[in-house]
């Protein structure tokens, strides 16, 4: 691991602003500092200020950003309201990982794509400019929607999958005041500069994520992996569904382990609206969904298996 | 303005200064300054559970976090859960069912298991648990899941969930 100075702050303000790397958990950051892909000159440890509540705001939820993964999923409101959060972070990672892990330091961890971690190889990534070793290399675990030349790793969280789908927002703090962004549009797809993972600006700081009014309807989080507990997703559906006589009522649609970010499509989430469930249903919205599917080779299985996650995580989601 | 480190911390009831390279990880200064060696190194990367101890009565990889950010934290090691006059419920328990085979992962299995309990007890639901809303059973399903952060490479499972299931079932009882 690289020297680095380290500080810590007393409270948010401190925080905002700073050119110094923010800690929190750690637990991404300190695994890629000790595998010299992240080297920063500067720790700023943001454990102590604060951030650490879940109150009601309206009919929705404000989690403080450093409040833990473990805390989020254990909250009495958000297991019988948003129930797709709990289970999503419960999907993720082990028990003492999600005991370290914030909600904000995890919309932050960084893909876990093998050439960006082994710090050597052309990785647009971790050095702009260098090229992309993924792409004719190792891809299983790559994207197949919204890739880019640059650029084929995935987002590989579960947490923020769900969170796209209850269409939560993130609340910011930066040198430019206080902002509130919307999941989806918080991670980025590649494009020409896979460097940034999300649009957070220099020295902004994430201070809570914000749930709507709960959903209701049936919630699941189906994640598709290697083993039974603790590996990443090769392909994740999180699905909110209500329904009304027989008929979708409402749909929103989150997919994650496919793209540089939690993947929606509303098209696909306004095309189930008033239907009956179906397999030919089911199938149609996975056209619709995977039309721009592009497989890398080793990893053209995910677009089947996209396709049958999404039927069975609808199929359950409906009771059909 | 923010302040510059050291750290006080208190490990199995004793208070402890550290200073110097804030590189250091937490399980580095429980083995080498401490000399605390119960606490084992396996892939130092948060993947196999090995470095797990007891902060502040949350079970962490102590191999993923650096010692001065636990400030005035209460850490408790695999040597503050018992000794070999005065076993643990779970340490017996493990003895008893022969739950290992080198031995290596067997403080991290301990130390989490000893949080996992307490998770279970305070309704902590898992990706085990059929609707995230109910309170969790002591069931075997749930402790493999609850315990799938500590990896075993001799494949002593079966007898790992056998003792932490006796001394759940045990506590139960009483």
């Amino acid at each position: 691991m690289k020297a680095f100075d380290y500080t810590r702050a007393d409270d948010l303000s401190q925080a905002v602003g700073s050119p110094a790397m923010l800690i929190a958990g750690g637990t991404n950051l300190l695994d890629l500092m000790k595998l010299e892909v992240a080297t920063p000159d500067a720790l700023l440890d943001i454990n102590r200020i604060g951030l650490r509540d879940i109150a009601r705001e309206g009919a929705g939820l404000r989690i403080g950003a450093l409040v833990s993964n473990s805390d989020c999923a254990a909250h009495p409101r958000i297991r019988a309201d948003w129930p797709l959060l709990s289970r999503a972070i419960l999907a993720g990672a082990s028990p003492q990982l999600r005991n370290k892990a914030t909600m904000g330091g995890n919309l932050c961890q960084r893909t876990r794509c093998g050439y960006f971690m082994d710090g050597h190889s052309p990785c647009n990534k971790r050095e702009p400019g260098t090229g992309c070793a993924a792409q004719g290399g190792v891809n299983r675990n790559h994207a197949i929607l919204g890739a880019s030349d640059a650029c084929i790793a995935t987002y590989p969280g579960d947490m923020a999958v769900a969170l796209s789908a209850l269409r939560a927002t993130v609340e910011t703090e930066g040198p430019d005041g206080v902002r509130e962004i919307a999941m989806r549009d918080f991670h980025r797809l590649p494009k020409d500069d896979p460097s940034r993972d999300n649009v957070l600006k220099p020295g902004e700081v994430i201070t809570a994520i914000r749930l709507p009014a709960p959903f209701g309807g049936r919630q699941l989080y189906r994640k598709v992996r290697d083993r039974a507990s603790y590996a990443f997703a090769l392909v994740s559906v999180a699905a909110a569904i209500r329904m009304d006589a027989g008929r979708i009522d409402a749909a929103q649609l989150a997919f994650g382990s496919i793209a540089h970010k939690p993947w929606t499509d509303e098209r696909v989430e306004k095309m189930l609206v008033g239907e009956r469930p179906s397999a030919a249903l089911f199938d149609k919205a996975a056209d619709l969904l995977l039309e721009d599917a592009q497989g890398q080779g080793d990893n053209d299985f995910k677009i089947l298996l996209t396709r049958r996650t999404l039927a069975a995580a609808l199929a359950e989601a409906t009771g059909e | 303005m923010a302040q510059r480190p050291a750290a006080r911390l208190t490990v199995n009831g004793q208070s402890h200064e550290i200073s110097g390279d804030p590189r250091r990880s937490l399980l580095d200064v429980l083995r080498l300054d401490l000399g605390l060696t119960g606490t084992k190194k396996g892939c130092d990367h948060g993947q196999c559970g090995a470095c797990t101890v007891i902060v502040n009565g949350r079970r962490i990889n102590s191999c993923l976090t650096l010692a001065v950010m636990h400030d005035g934290d209460e850490v408790t090691t695999i040597e503050g859960l018992g000794q070999p006059d005065a076993l643990s419920a779970l340490q017996a328990a493990f003895v008893a069912h022969d739950g290992f085979q080198c031995g290596y992962c067997t403080p991290g299995q301990i130390c989490s298991a000893t949080a996992m309990i307490e998770e279970i007890r305070a309704g902590w639901p898992s990706a085990a648990t059929a609707d995230p809303a109910d309170k969790p059973a002591i069931a075997d399903a749930e402790i493999r899941e609850r315990m799938s952060g500590n990896l075993c490479r001799c494949g002593a499972y079966d007898n790992i969930l056998a003792a932490i299931r006796d001394a759940m079932d045990a506590e139960a009882a009483q």
